[in-house]
């Protein structure tokens, strides 16, 4: 019943002949095309200036104020290409066979390889838009590397990649706004998906500033709306992220994959305090140059704690450099569940080096000091000092990671340039998301999903700087060609009126549900719940997970479930601007979210890439695969509650690649 | 730390705005300025009152959508910070904090803190972008190398994030800052030269349509942009603008 549509023929060729074998839409009839492309972070921006450039009629919707500030703009470090600049034996194979190593043998192979081979015409794309990436001196891009991999092919523009690359998918989509070919609809939400004989031919949205509930209809839907980390309450998300598009697909019919897959990045700045409102991501590629570790000996640790050592005064042999000691090939650039795991058994361990216990270092001094000594020779400074060296190497450090260490100081009032950093694993990426066949269609037809909302590319766990990679070649490169293919069977519908029984009787339910909600006698505040629900998801759904937690979970999820729809206050009207009504419609999403998470996880007991089964693990405690028993994907599908979904299984297929126990020593 | 709050409440964008006092105690300096807000709100919903209405999003200082008037400054006090990343450590016991939307004609408020600055949007609609297609099918990205120093200067242009703090400091409203932001990143690099004379006029004319005011150098928008845009973006669009309405005109 599931059919991945993955075509035939030898894996480097698969995406090129469908491409010339899929059927197209003549420049003439997408005139007579509407899409709704819901969300504009890298995804949704790239596919609506894609699409309405091709000639459809698109509308497109975010709940922010301006489309450029879509969740995409926070991403830090980079984008990966496959693009050998550096010489470093890098492909368009190599980049397929790291990422589908790198997420532990869980996604397909076919999805992947299309990745690598668009990857390239990505950073083309977004050159030839303006997008300031770093450059070396002959003018040149650079490149740093990431995480789980042997070469640099990652492309950045400092700290701040994402807020580059969305700008310039903002152009692209501004573009067209003024040709009028996108009709942009700011501070909108879309509340659920409108079916017509099985068919996406719809959406209900929310003006979120005079609270009126809309009715758009298209032939097609596509949701780029993000990913769902905020499940967990604590997040490095927005707070703003939500998985609300998603599940009410899911409840109209589309399949969840992997709703378990969650990433946990290992270097966060760690929670202050009960009002926590979200966690601050410290990019990945400061694991470039700093090392992480934690002191050797407990009465060292006891003595930072109680503030009578600092860090600086532990010598090099009363370090344990964990990463580097435990995985030498590839230290401290090991992929993020590795990293994270690791750095929750040191601080379980009892080893944790901030008043919580839940904090490790990441510290730069020996990158100050080798920068520092290359700085000294091109400057030809002769008989340096310690301190200048270090003062040269820390400038280095600033040019390429500035921002961050701004950021860093100002959240913690801790200056790293003098101190190693603290940090500490946080949720922080969704593998899973919205089952998609090859063209990118979740199993309602005609609604499609893109970017981390679809369970595509990744796996068990995603590399670092494939995030927005995967973004933009959905976007750009591989849903406007796919899209044809189901359109092309709409050309003679004509417009698609918005007065059927099913607009009416969708609107009707979200407008119901509403008032509900506004209505409702509690005194609790939407917040309140979220954090509960995040304490479960984080304690029994987070990077270690056995089958006892996660019954308990799942009970417990359903218990806060009932007392969220009788106690909750939503304060204000529905008829007007209201971030209470937002959050709490948000919430009552995330309530249903977080249980098929557990139960995903519950059903998949072996470990893989970011979900670790305690049950499941190798003697020196990594995760074991099962792979005779789970080499599928799951795909969920509804049938009137979240513990009652049903499991399909799509199973994975290795014909180019032989599965192995990853191995990052 | 005890903090007395006075913050606007405004329930439309056509009712009349005033300030409200709130008391809050037990404030921790390491509380982000926003965190502190939704502590207060937590407080008002649990009394069944109304919260403050407020945007942010990102809480990190990137997305630009956090935008508060904080004792007279755009972001409060400190420099290159963002509302956001502002900690209730800048602050001192027993100090009272004014707390005020955005105000410029070309940015109405929506209610209370929160304000339409799609005025934003439509300027970049009006030219702020290179017309390239989106096919892909463009030259190799190494082809044209740039001088590294154009790319990083192109950088910081490009490093603001629209949140409006310029327009609100300015005695004049003026979007100048930010429009020269875009300008100058777009005209620093090969790809966007082509048609940068074309795009400085016409984002200049939509930036007159929403009714920004014209800039009289007083320089204010630069000491509170939480990006240290600098006034130099300003004076190469000026540059810019002049030899484009002498092309054209
Ligand atoms: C702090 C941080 C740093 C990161 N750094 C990197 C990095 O260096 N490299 C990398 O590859 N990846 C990185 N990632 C991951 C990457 O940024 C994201 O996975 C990616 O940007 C997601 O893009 P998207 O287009 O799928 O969704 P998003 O950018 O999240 O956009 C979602 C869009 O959907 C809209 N939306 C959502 N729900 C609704 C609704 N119901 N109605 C209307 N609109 C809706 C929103 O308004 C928004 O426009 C990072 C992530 C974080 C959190
Ligand atoms: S120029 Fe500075 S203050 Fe103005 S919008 Fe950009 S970042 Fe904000
Ligand atoms: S909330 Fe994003 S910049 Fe402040």
């Amino acid at each position: 019943m599931l059919d991945s549509k993955i075509p035939e023929g030898p894996l480097a060729e698969k995406w090129s002949k469908h491409k010339d074998n899929i059927r197209l839409v003549n420049p003439a009839n997408k005139r007579h095309i509407d899409i709704i492309v819901v969300g504009t972070g890298l995804a949704g921006a790239s596919a609506a200036a894609s699409l309405a450039e091709m000639g459809y009629n698109v509308k497109s919707l975010c709940f922010q104020d301006s489309p450029r500030r879509a969740h995409s703009i926070a991403a830090q470090g980079g984008i990966n290409a496959s693009k050998n600049y550096q010489n470093d034996g890098d492909s368009v194979y190599r980049l397929f066979y790291d990422t589908v190593k790198g997420g532990d043998y869980r996604s397909r192979e076919a999805n992947v390889h299309r990745l690598a081979e668009v990857s390239g015409s990505i950073i083309d794309q977004c050159v030839a838009q303006g997008v300031p990436f770093a450059r070396e001196y002959g003018g040149l891009l650079d490149n740093r590397s990431f995480g789980g991999v042997q070469v640099s092919r990652t492309f950045y523009a400092k700290g701040q990649t994402g807020q580059q690359l969305l700008l310039g998918a903002y152009s692209a989509l501004s573009r067209q706004i003024s040709k009028g070919k996108v009709e942009m609809l700011n501070r909108h939400e879309m509340m659920d998906v409108v079916k017509i004989d099985g068919k996406a031919r719809g959406i209900i949205a929310r003006n979120l500033i005079t609270g009126e509930i809309e009715r758009h209809s298209a032939h097609a839907v596509v949701l780029c709306t993000g990913g769902y980390g905020n499940a967990f309450y604590l997040s490095t998300n927005a707070m703003g992220s939500n998985a609300s598009a998603v599940w009410r697909a899911h409840k109209k019919g589309s399949f969840f994959a992997n709703p378990c897959f969650t990433q946990i990045h290992p270097t966060c700045i760690p929670v202050s305090g009960h009002y926590q409102s979200k966690l601050t991501l410290m990019s990945e590629s400061l694991r470039n140059d700093g090392r992480i570790w934690v002191p050797k000996s407990k009465s060292d640790v006891e003595a930072i704690r109680n503030g009578s050592k600092k860090a600086i005064d532990l010598k090099e042999d009363e370090r344990d450099y964990y990463l580097e000691r435990r995985y030498p090939a590839f230290g401290n650039l090991v992929p993020r569940d590795v990293a994270s795991r690791a750095a929750k058994e040191r601080c379980d361990a009892g080893y944790g080096v901030n008043k919580t216990g839940q904090a490790v270092y990441l510290d730069f001094a020996s990158a100050f000091e080798r920068y520092g000594k290359t700085e000294v020779l091109t400057q030809g400074i002769e008989n340096p000092t310690h301190e200048q060296i270090i003062n040269l190497g820390r400038e280095v450090v600033k040019s390429k990671y500035g921002n961050l260490f701004d950021m860093y100081k100002q959240i913690t009032d801790d200056n790293p340039y003098e101190t190693p950093m603290m940090i500490y694993p946080a949720v922080h990426y969704t593998m899973g998301g919205l089952w998609v066949d090859y063209n990118l269609m979740t199993t309602v037809p005609g609604l499609f999903a893109a970017g981390e909302a679809n369970f595509s590319d990744h796996g068990a766990n995603r590399l670092g700087a494939s995030a927005l990679m995967q973004g933009l070649a959905d976007g750009y490169f591989v849903l406007p060609y796919t899209i044809g293919d189901y359109l092309a069977d709409d050309i003679r519908t004509g417009k698609i009126p918005t007065n059927s029984p099913e607009f009416d009787e969708a609107e009707k339910q979200v407008k119901d549900e509403i008032s509900a909600l506004i209505n409702n006698n509690g005194d609790t505040p939407v917040d309140d719940f979220h954090r509960r629900l995040g304490l479960i998801m984080w304690n029994k759904c987070g990077m270690a997970r056995n089958e006892k937690h996660l019954k308990e979970a799942i009970v417990e999820i359903q218990e806060l479930r009932k007392e969220f729809y009788a106690k909750v206050r939503v304060s204000g009207s529905a008829d007007d601007f209201n971030p209470e009504l937002e959050k709490a419609t948000r919430l009552a999403d995330f309530l249903e979210l977080g249980e098929a998470m557990c139960l995903d996880a519950l059903t998949r007991s072996e470990s893989c890439g970011g979900h670790f089964r305690d049950e499941s693990q190798t003697e020196d405690g990594e995760a074991l695969r099962d792979d005779e028993n789970f080499t599928f994907v799951s795909a969920w599908e509804y049938t009137g509650a979240p513990s009652e979904a049903k499991l399909h299984k799509e199973p994975l297929v290795y014909d180019n690649i032989e599965l192995k126990q990853r191995s990052y020593k | 730390m005890n903090i007395t709050l006075k913050v606007w409440r405004q329930k439309g964008p056509n009712s009349l705005g005033a300030m409200e006092t709130h008391k809050m105690t037990e404030v921790s300096g390491d509380m982000s300025f926003l965190e502190m807000m939704d502590v207060l709100n937590d407080r008002l919903v649990r009394e069944g009152k109304e919260p403050f209405a407020f945007d942010h999003d990102c809480r990190e200082g990137i997305c630009g959508t956090c935008s508060m008037f904080i004792n007279g400054e755009a972001h409060g006090p400190g420099r290159n910070v963002t509302t956001c990343q502002l900690h209730m450590r800048s602050f001192k016991d027993g100090e009272t904090i004014h707390v005020e939307p955005w105000r410029s004609a070309a940015f109405p408020v929506i209610k209370d803190l929160t304000v339409d600055r799609s005025s934003f949007d439509r300027i970049i609609q009006a030219g702020g972008y290179v017309s390239v297609n989106t096919s892909g099918d463009t030259q190799d990205a190494n082809s044209i190398p740039i001088p590294k120093h154009d790319a990083d200067e192109a950088f910081d242009s490009a490093t603001c994030i629209g949140c409006g703090a310029c327009v609100a400091t300015c005695k004049n409203s003026s979007a100048m800052l930010f429009v020269s932001a875009k300008v100058s990143q777009l005209s620093l690099l090969p790809q966007g030269k082509t048609e940068s004379s074309e795009r400085v006029l016409r984002m200049v004319d939509q930036m007159d349509i929403e009714g920004f005011g014209n800039c009289t150098n007083t320089g204010a928008c630069e000491v509170e942009c939480p990006k240290g845009i600098s006034l130099t973006n300003i004076a190469r669009m000026n540059r810019e603008f002049l030899s484009s309405t002498l092309t054209s005109k």
